[in-house]
């Protein structure tokens, strides 16, 4: 007769992603059920913000994910503007892509980093994480911060780029793509790690598009789906890329989806640079900040985030404060109806690297 | 990208990473080393006290309530506490609550507050991570305010005005007022931190007023203005605004045109019947008040609404003072008196007209009849600057000539005007002059010359009133002193001779002016009008009371804090008083105090019982 136990993973664990707790019951050490426990991290963003002026939640949203935060910034600035009616400048638009995949491509080095802990590879996340600081940065120099830039504002942008930022980008491309080769040859062309990932925690083509997966889930289950090509935002759609897509759907193929974005998030950045207008205003003058009354209506602004689509519902009644923001982050529903259902069957130690290869970000489930 | 390479996987390409073992670490050896800090930095904050101003939109701002205001003992150095147009408090900042957003920099509308690119601090302390930023705290600065890209709106909306060929043919109106676009978005503009109010002598509840006028609650706007002032659309047209001299936005765009949005608000509705504070039952108590000018009409219309019957005396054919008889109509025209004149009378307040205070009633009767009596006379007689020749008939009294213009219709007017003066008045009448002379000869051949003591920098008249008149073809002479009036051979007047002022202020800043007594010009005219002030006549005040009345050093009425005079029962207000800056706003105020203090005289409260 097999005895089966309960078992918490998190909150204070280092194969989970942060603030949040998985209960799983196993069987030996096969997982026989799964539960995702959150509530760690809960500060009701979306209540807060229906309390403040519009421009104060600026200083709230980054928060929603530490790794990148711009999603919030561009998404949130993207409902006012929509409610308003506002057209932003050519410049910023260009501005908010190079800022939005900078933020991407340094969200896919840290992820590295963290995946391959998970997998006992410790070199990488050294290098990865140091590699990531000069991404911060370059951050820091156009707005005053490393983590949460508040930097996107609605109507464009809060400063235009300090002079030979580009440049300074641009080498940072260069130097990545260097560092590129040598990621490659120490963890994604190495063995252990095919090993390790290769059929591991598969979702198939039906149950990403049943499941509602977004994101780097849905390119490795074979679904070329992408919220920037769908439906152009900033200056996408003056931008030439492709959407990648693997076939397998398991927890390799995954990794590998995001190693892929990284690459083409360098290569969307130099192309904006070079196609983004010189001069030129980057920001829509907007209403004081205290008497800054969005006309009623409601409205659904996404963008592509490392994983998913993110989006935010907004409602105004005509007043100078939210009636309601709701948070559509694709943590969530990676998190309560894709791992709940993937971790069944599978081993205690995969556990940690299937939560990161799903790339679940707690402050997304919890906001 | 080559899947397949991936796909395969290799035992040996690990192996490669070997070399970063002889490259150099990425990271610095601090404290030995330290990394630049970029230039926009957002760190620890940077204030300049002394430029601040205490309005605190820092603190309404921040989205974390990191920041309460300190009082000025509390800050840890000395600053300057009776700054015009200022709060005696400071931003202090609490650091377990700042999120570095940096809102408050960008809201900052004196530009004082920076961020600095300094962010360690460290403390066993948990109370010391709240702290006033101060300059000489020695940061350097990192993120600061930019004109460009900020969430002020530092541009004011233009006004539309007359164009100066066409308003000087008539006496038009030549300020067309906001459209219901324009006022919303200069409304728009408020940050609501009331630093104007201390600027108003009659403290209006501007902040509130601009947020209804934005909010497009006209009704509810002229409410808030008609609880301290009771001619919120005259003075939406003549007010000095000292508000707009104090507004926030002056420091680094344009100040909001709060008179202009109180005149939109009062535009808008046709009377105040719905608006009017509510009246008190009646008392049955009596006032009397010697004067139709702005301060008694504030003085009756609040005692009516305090229940008490109120009598207005005025020895002109209508109620007003300087406003009826003095404002010219293009600045000011008549159905705006006539509606707020008769919202005053609406509420009870019995007006007599032509009913001079010691000829036709006695003044020592006033004060038998009625319980209180308040006088707000003003300044209603012209200054003579005692010039050589002046009794000749063609040399005349700006107050005289103002009233001729505007009541009586006088509209001839000679070909060579000179003016003396370079106050508002002098203004008036020399822009007066220019439309007259336009009417009666299409301006060819016409002079209008005006003459003041003052240089152009401290020339005593509002700047508008200078470019206004400027613009219609008034020639100046400042830094000029008349010395006499020179005559033709046939009586008549050939013109103004004056003299080069050396000084007008002497080294103890007092009015004391001097002369080059040899350089001296004529200026060229036939008619001449006097505009260096006002004067009043307390003639009708019998001499015991008189012996009892006193005065301040000033030469004016010397009263208490809440408007009495020196005789019990007796109130003043209004130009004749020092607390009086000599405009509408002031005696507005001055007569809504005495209000207060003649409610309280007959409640039994008063000073001396």
């Amino acid at each position: 007769m097999s005895k089966s136990y309960e078992l918490f993973i998190g909150p204070n664990h280092p194969g989970i992603p942060g603030n949040f707790s998985l209960k799983i019951e196993l069987e030996g050490d096969t997982v026989i059920s799964a539960k995702g426990d959150p509530g760690y991290l809960h500060r009701a963003f979306e209540k807060a913000m229906e309390g403040r002026y519009y421009i104060q939640n600026l200083a709230l949203i980054p928060r929603i994910c530490v790794p990148e935060p711009d999603i919030n910034e561009a998404a949130y600035a993207m409902a006012v503007e929509d409610l308003m009616g506002v057209e932003i400048p050519e410049r910023a638009k260009y501005i908010r892509t190079i800022v939005l995949e900078l933020a991407r491509a340094a969200n896919y080095t840290f992820w590295m980093g963290g995946f391959a802990g998970t997998l006992g590879l410790y070199t990488l996340a050294q290098w990865s994480f140091g590699d990531r600081d000069y991404a911060l940065d370059l951050f820091a120099e156009i707005c005053g911060a490393r983590v949460y830039h508040m930097y996107i504002w609605p109507g464009g942008v809060r400063r235009d780029l300090p002079p030979g930022w580009e440049d300074k980008l641009l080498g940072y491309v260069k130097y990545m793509k260097e560092r590129l080769i040598d990621y490659d040859n120490i963890f994604f062309k190495n063995v252990m790690f095919k090993y390790r990932t290769k059929g591991i925690a598969v979702v198939t083509k039906e149950q990403a598009i049943e499941w509602g997966a977004t994101g780097p889930i849905l390119k490795a289950a074979g679904v070329a789906q992408d919220v920037r090509k769908d439906d152009p935002y900033a200056a996408y759609e003056y931008l030439d890329f492709e959407i990648p897509t693997l076939t397998d759907g398991d927890s390799w193929s995954r990794a590998m989806i995001r190693r892929w974005e990284l690459e083409n998030s360098l290569n969307i950045i130099e192309q904006a640079v070079k196609k983004m207008p010189k001069k030129g205003p980057v920001w829509e003058k907007m209403p004081n900040p205290l008497k800054w009354y969005v006309p009623e209506g409601e409205t659904y602004a996404k963008v592509e985030s490392a994983r998913g689509e993110h989006g935010f519902y907004m409602v105004s009644d005509g007043t100078g404060k939210p009636y309601r923001v709701a948070v559509r982050g694709a943590s969530h529903t990676h998190m309560f109806t894709i791992a709940e259902k993937v971790l069944i069957g599978q081993r205690l130690a995969d556990v940690s690297h299937i939560l990161v290869s799903l790339d679940v970000c707690p402050p997304e489930i919890d906001r | 990208m080559n899947i397949k390479e991936y796909e395969k996987g290799s035992f040996l390409k690990p192996l490669t990473s070997v070399k970063y073992l002889f490259k150099k670490p990425h990271t610095l050896r601090y404290p030995k080393e330290t990394k630049p800090v970029a230039d926009r930095f957002r760190g620890l904050h940077i204030n300049d006290v002394d430029k601040c101003i205490g309005c605190g939109n820092c603190r309404d701002i921040c989205p974390c309530a990191a920041i309460t205001m300190e009082k000025a003992s509390k800050i840890g150095r000395p600053i300057e506490i009776d700054k015009k147009g200022a709060n005696p408090v400071r931003p202090k900042i609490d650091y377990g609550r700042c999120s570095f957003c940096a809102l408050c920099v960008e809201m900052c509308p004196t530009g004082s507050l920076k961020m600095s690119k300094d962010l360690i601090y460290t403390s066993p302390d948990a109370e010391a991570f709240a702290w006033v930023p101060l300059e000489e705290q020695g940061r350097e600065p990192g993120f600061i305010q930019d004109n460009e890209i900020t969430p002020l709106m530092l541009e004011a909306q233009e006004m539309e005005e007359l164009e100066p060929e066409v308003r000087k043919r008539s006496f038009e109106e030549m300020i067309l007022g906001f459209s219901e676009e324009q006022a919303r978005k200069e409304a728009m503009r408020c940050l609501g931190c009331g630093i104007c109010m201390q600027g108003c002598p009659a403290h209006m509840k501007i902040p509130e007023y601009i947020q209804a006028i934005f909010d497009g609650d006209h009704k509810k706007s002229v409410k808030y203005m008609l609880e301290d002032n009771v001619l919120p659309g005259i003075c939406g047209r003549i007010c000095t605004h000292r508000c707009q001299d104090d507004c926030v936005y002056q420091y680094r765009g344009a100040p909001i045109h709060i008179m202009w949005l109180k005149r939109y608000a009062t535009d808008q509705l046709e009377d105040y019947k719905d608006v009017n504070i509510e009246k008190m039952p009646a008392t049955g108590k009596k006032v009397a008040i010697i004067g139709g000018g702005p301060s008694g009409l504030s003085a009756a219309y609040h005692l009516s609404t305090m229940g008490h019957s109120v009598t207005i005396f005025e020895q002109k054919n209508r109620a007003g003072g300087a406003l009826a008889t003095g404002i010219p109509l293009y600045r000011l025209p008549i159905y705006e008196l006539d509606k707020e004149i008769g919202n005053i009378e609406s509420m009870g307040v019995e007006i007599k007209t032509n009913v001079k205070v010691g000829e036709d009633v006695k003044f020592e009767d006033l004060l038998k009849e009625f319980d209180a009596v308040y006088i707000g006379i003003g300044l209603s007689y012209g200054r003579s600057i005692n010039l050589k020749g002046e009794e000749h008939p063609d040399v005349v009294q700006a107050i005289d000539f103002l009233r001729q213009v505007k009541v009586e219709g006088r509209r001839d007017i000679t070909k060579h005007v000179i003016v003396i003066g370079g106050g508002n008045v002098a203004m008036d009448v020399a822009r007066t002059v220019a439309r007259l002379q336009e009417i009666n000869y299409q301006s060819k051949d016409t002079t209008v010359e005006t003459v003041s003591l003052e240089d152009w920098d401290i020339m005593p008249a509002s700047q508008e009133e200078i470019d206004g008149a400027l613009e219609e073809g008034v020639i100046f002479n400042p830094a000029w002193g008349p010395n006499q009036v020179i005559f033709n051979e046939d009586g008549s007047i050939k013109g103004l001779e004056v003299k080069k002022v050396k000084y007008v202020f002497d080294e103890n800043h007092r009015f004391n002016p001097a002369f080059y007594e040899d350089q001296k010009k004529i200026i060229y005219g036939d008619y001449i009008i006097e505009s260096v002030g006002q004067m009043y006549n307390f003639s009708f005040i019998p001499k015991e009371l008189m012996e009892q009345l006193k005065f301040t050093p000033r030469r004016k009425v010397w009263v208490d804090e809440y408007g009495e005079t020196s005789i019990p029962g007796v109130f003043a207000g209004g130009d004749i008083v020092e607390t009086s800056k000599g405009d509408a706003i002031s005696a507005i105020a001055n007569g809504h105090r005495a209000a207060i203090g003649i409610d309280r005289f007959l409640h039994g409260k008063s000073r001396r019982g």
